[in-house]
């Protein structure tokens, strides 16, 4: 069994209102090297090793894990875990 | 007519809908759950607002993969008429049979409030009983109701008179002030604003109810012309 970490990130030039929203807070605190902030999701997979792992994940993201029309995805396939 | 009022887990406008279309033209309409595998024994689907299966990952993506979608996007795709409001819309996006997709409101508030739209084309099956270019006022309800479509997209919508509701101000950042869209052959509608809740003066509007008249005399019309 694998871990799969896949990472959903707004696509470039698509507007994040929360991470503006964000990027506004942390400037009121007085972190104003922070130039921009962008709000994206982690999603952890614990997989069963089976034939067309990479395909199969893909497929995964590209049918629900992300939106392509907004999201852009990646993955990492980690270490074997023990189940 | 025979209307089919699709219920998700999470569903909430479900009652309301039934509600328009049995007082407001007084046709059938049943609550279809969404186990159901086969709604082709109707003439319409309408998907209901609400925040089917909490809103979980993307509004509408979990929704989107629910037994019932299958016929339903075969029967969309053979023309049957499909309304998708609010949540329902979300899931046309997310199923893919309307383009776009949507985002939190550009103020990340959650807008409940009658709005004015503008009937952008009272030439589809959903909107005959509009005038062109007349103002509506219509109930919406959502936390992401931006909508977003890349520039091709959009200039496609234009140029098929495709956007069919636009909102007057500017409340949610949707590009275009995109309030409803339509599918390439006009059969399948997505809308933001609720037409269910303004269908009595009670409610406040009645604006909603000539969206559903719609339906039911051009379904009518071509039904009596084709048999």
């Amino acid at each position: 069994m694998f871990k799969v970490h896949v990472y959903v990130t707004l696509k470039e030039g698509v507007l994040d209102p929360q991470g503006s929203a964000v990027a506004d807070s942390l400037h009121a605190m007085n972190y104003t090297e922070v130039n921009s902030v962008r709000i994206g999701k982690y999603l952890e997979l614990e997989v069963e090793n089976t034939d067309n792992l990479e395909k199969r994940i893909e497929e995964m993201c590209e049918k629900l894990l992300s939106n392509p029309v907004i999201e852009d995805y990646t993955y990492t396939i980690g270490e074997a875990v023990s189940s | 007519m025979k209307f089919a009022v699709i219920v998700f887990p999470g569903s909430n406008c479900d009652d309301d809908m039934y509600y328009a279309i049995e007082e407001t033209l007084g046709e059938e309409v049943e609550k279809v759950w969404y186990t159901e595998t086969d709604i082709s024994g109707y003439d319409a689907v309408l998907l209901p607002g609400g925040f089917s299966y909490g809103d979980y990952l993307r509004s509408g993506a979990i929704a989107r993969f629910a037994p019932v979608m299958e016929s339903i996007i075969e029967e969309a795709q053979r023309g049957m008429p499909v309304l998708g409001i609010c949540n329902g819309f979300q899931v046309l996006l997310e199923a893919r049979l309307l383009p776009g997709a949507m985002q939190f409101n550009k103020n990340l508030k959650f807008i409940c409030r009658p709005t004015p739209l503008t009937v952008v084309n009272a030439d589809t099956m959903f909107t005959t009983e509009y005038e062109q270019g007349s103002t509506v006022t219509i109930p919406v309800a959502h936390g992401e109701g931006n909508y977003y479509c890349d520039d091709d997209t959009l200039e496609v919508l234009k140029q098929n008179d495709r956007i069919i509701f636009t909102y007057q101000d500017d409340i949610n950042g949707s590009a275009a002030g995109i309030a409803g869209i339509t599918n390439e052959k006009g059969n399948i509608l997505g809308m933001m604003p609720h037409p269910e809740r303004a269908v009595s003066d009670l409610l406040g509007s009645t604006d909603g109810r000539r969206l559903f008249q719609s339906m039911l005399k051009n379904w009518r019309e071509s039904h009596v012309a084709s048999s």
